[in-house]
């Protein structure tokens, strides 16, 4: 019979993404509720130390496919080493993250399994034996409760949505067939930006601006910086060639999920509520009171936003 | 260059969702129907790759009979002809089993390129797509923004975190449109007068010869359990304060002493 938990990470160059990390997390808290093993997945090349950093989380096993054909990302690659290592040891449970990497791998491993995959999960939860899984639809218009039948079940996970929690154990590190197979696709380029940027979808903080910045958004960034955070956009602000596409926030942009989200000058269109409505905390700064978005947010501001961001920065500053 | 494009009908962004009386679905009664808007990015870039070499643009979309509308609108938009897979017992499929239902019309249809939406915004599973790609043993490059196609081999730029990659595969290849690949063209007069007398066929489940015990709502693998409306939030609390600077001394204290999360 199926079982144990399987937690697939996401290294590239030898840093882990955050939302590993936080897979990992939920993966350790759901095995000790199960009294099951945890092993966590490392593909890629030369990443055997970088692997073996992954103890701080607690897997019990830490399975490491290390080829140079796994240096980079393949859709291929990477789902036939994790196809055998799933079909060899038969977990019941397989995590992954969902970002864009997690994504397209999950959908085509599920596939490649013949197994149920929740995608884009904000929880998981026990109910007797079951596992439980929520996942927003519709924009994030209703929350679904779904369970999957049969294994191996798949779920990956919204980044920055569940808790990192540090478990240190001494993991069994194990290298396993790192046999890539056919690649049927081939990476010409990276064009990756400068890396010192947050990326939006990890961010802490984002602080967004729309169609109220006018165009000018150095007091957005200047806050943006100051608090640590990333800067999103709305797709109006994007349509008029202020912010580049990767910032768009909502339905047909990205989901994020920090712990603050500012909305400046962002009227709070359903569309993109539906990237931001998961925040934990969200703060709206726009010189209209009737503005939609303040019927979303915690905290509210009713002003002109090129002068409360500002003085908002000369704030924080202060605060550090 | 025989070009088949996945599209589905979603209710339109702007709808009231609103979770029906079984705690299960959603009420369909007063919904708008629309394309899903990263169906029409790809519907545009298989017209556009079209135009520029020739060819044939299929549009293949499972649903029930109103999906006639959608498939009707990328014809509109200049598609050749289109295959409706219509089934009462393929309603409720889960994700893998519409790419199961999708993968076996593909079976039977000639095609160099599968274009679909990166997801659709109805259950947001970004699924489908990559699934028919497994299932036909075809390569899949998700979330493209721009792609170009030269003799046999198609380069895509597909959207990662932090910036792009460019990846490039022999064809056939299925790829799914992001938004910033293009700006989809809206259906003109003479094209809807066109579209009427454009090919569009009905499939179901025996005509592509899918077992129907192995789909539809009592064969899900990923079944709904519960629908609850999204957790409410607090009530807003309002700054306040005369002056800009007041507003804004007043909002980071609230942040940094309440919400503490600076
Ligand atoms: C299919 C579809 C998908 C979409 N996807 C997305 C998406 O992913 N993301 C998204 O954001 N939108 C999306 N939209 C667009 C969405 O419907 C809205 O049009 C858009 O979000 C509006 O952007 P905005 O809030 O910046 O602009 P507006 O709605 O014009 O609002 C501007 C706001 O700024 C305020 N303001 C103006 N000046 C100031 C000032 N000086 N100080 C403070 N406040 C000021 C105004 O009071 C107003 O509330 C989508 C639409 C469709 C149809
Ligand atoms: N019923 C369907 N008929 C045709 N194509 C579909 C259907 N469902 C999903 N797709 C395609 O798969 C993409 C991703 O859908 P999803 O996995 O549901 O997010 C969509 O954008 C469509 O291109």
């Amino acid at each position: 019979m199926a079982q144990g938990i399987f937690v697939i990470t996401e290294q590239r160059g030898g840093t882990f993404r955050k939302v590993s990390f936080e897979a990992l997390s939920e993966g350790r808290r759901l095995a000790d509720a199960k009294n099951a093993p945890l092993a966590a997945i490392v593909c890629g090349s030369g990443v055997e130390d970088t692997a073996a950093a992954l103890e701080k989380y607690g897997p019990d096993r830490i399975l490491v496919a290390d080829d140079a054909s796994l240096a980079d990302y393949t859709t291929d690659a990477y789902t036939n080493v994790i196809a055998k290592a799933v079909q060899s040891e038969d977990p019941e449970l397989i995590l992954i993250g969902a970002s864009i990497t997690g994504k397209d791998l999950s959908a085509r491993l599920a596939a490649r399994l013949d197994a149920g995959l929740a995608m884009d999960c904000v929880g998981i939860r026990l109910e007797g034996d079951d596992f439980i899984f929520t996942r927003p639809m519709y924009g994030g218009k209703v929350i679904a409760d779904v369970k999957i039948n049969g294994t191996p079940k798949l779920a990956a996970i919204r980044p920055n949505v569940m808790a990192i929690a540090e478990a240190p154990r001494s993991s069994a590190v194990e290298k396993i067939d790192a046999e890539a197979g056919e690649v049927k696709t081939r990476i010409v380029e990276w064009k990756l930006e400068s890396t010192d940027k947050v990326e939006l979808t990890e961010a802490d903080i984002v602080v967004s601006g729309g169609r109220g910045t006018g165009g000018d958004f150095s007091a957005i960034e200047a806050l943006a910086d100051a608090l640590g955070g990333a800067v999103g956009a709305s797709r109006t602000a994007v349509d008029e060639g202020w912010r580049p596409h990767s910032d768009q926030v909502g339905q047909t942009g990205k989901v994020v999920s920090p712990n603050l989200y500012v909305a400046c000058g962002i009227s709070g269109a359903i569309q993109h509520l539906a990237g931001m409505s998961t925040s934990k905390v969200i703060v709206a700064i726009n010189k209209d009171p009737e503005a939609p978005i303040f019927s979303k947010a915690d905290y509210g501001v009713v002003g002109d936003l090129a002068q409360v961001v500002p003085a908002m920065t000369e704030e924080v500053k202060k605060l550090k | 260059m025989e070009i088949v494009v996945l599209v589905k009908q979603v209710p339109d962004t702007e709808s009231l969702i609103q979770i029906a009386g079984d705690g299960v679905s959603i009420k369909t009664e007063d919904l708008k129907w629309v394309m899903n808007p990263y169906d029409e990015f790809a519907v545009e870039e298989a017209l556009r790759i079209k135009e520029a070499q020739g060819g044939t643009v299929t549009i293949l979309s499972m649903g029930p009979a109103k999906t006639v509308e959608t498939i009707r609108t990328a014809l509109a938009m200049g598609a050749d002809k289109g295959i409706h897979i219509n089934d009462p017992a393929a309603e409720g499929s889960d994700a893998l089993a519409t790419a199961k239902i999708l993968a076996a019309a593909l079976k039977e249809m000639p095609y160099d390129l599968i274009i679909a939406g990166m997801r659709a915004v109805d259950g947001d599973n970004y699924q489908v797509a990559p699934a028919v790609a497994e299932l036909l043993g075809i390569p899949q490059i998700t979330q493209v923004i721009q792609e170009e196609i030269t003799g046999d081999t198609i380069r895509c730029t597909q959207v990662v975190e932090g910036g792009a990659a460019v990846i490039e595969a022999k064809l056939p290849v299925l790829f799914t449109a992001q938004r910033g690949l293009n700006e989809p063209r809206y259906a003109s007069l003479p094209g809807i007068m066109k579209a009427k007398k454009k090919p569009l066929d009905t499939k179901t489940l025996a005509d592509l010869g899918v077992d129907a015990a192995t789909v539809g709502a009592q064969n899900q693998k990923v079944q709904i359990t519960a629908l609850n409306p999204p957790p409410a939030r607090q009530a807003i609390t309002m700054i306040e304060g005369d002056d800009p600077q007041t507003l804004a001394v007043n909002l980071v204290k609230k942040l940094h002493e309440e919400a503490k999360v600076l």
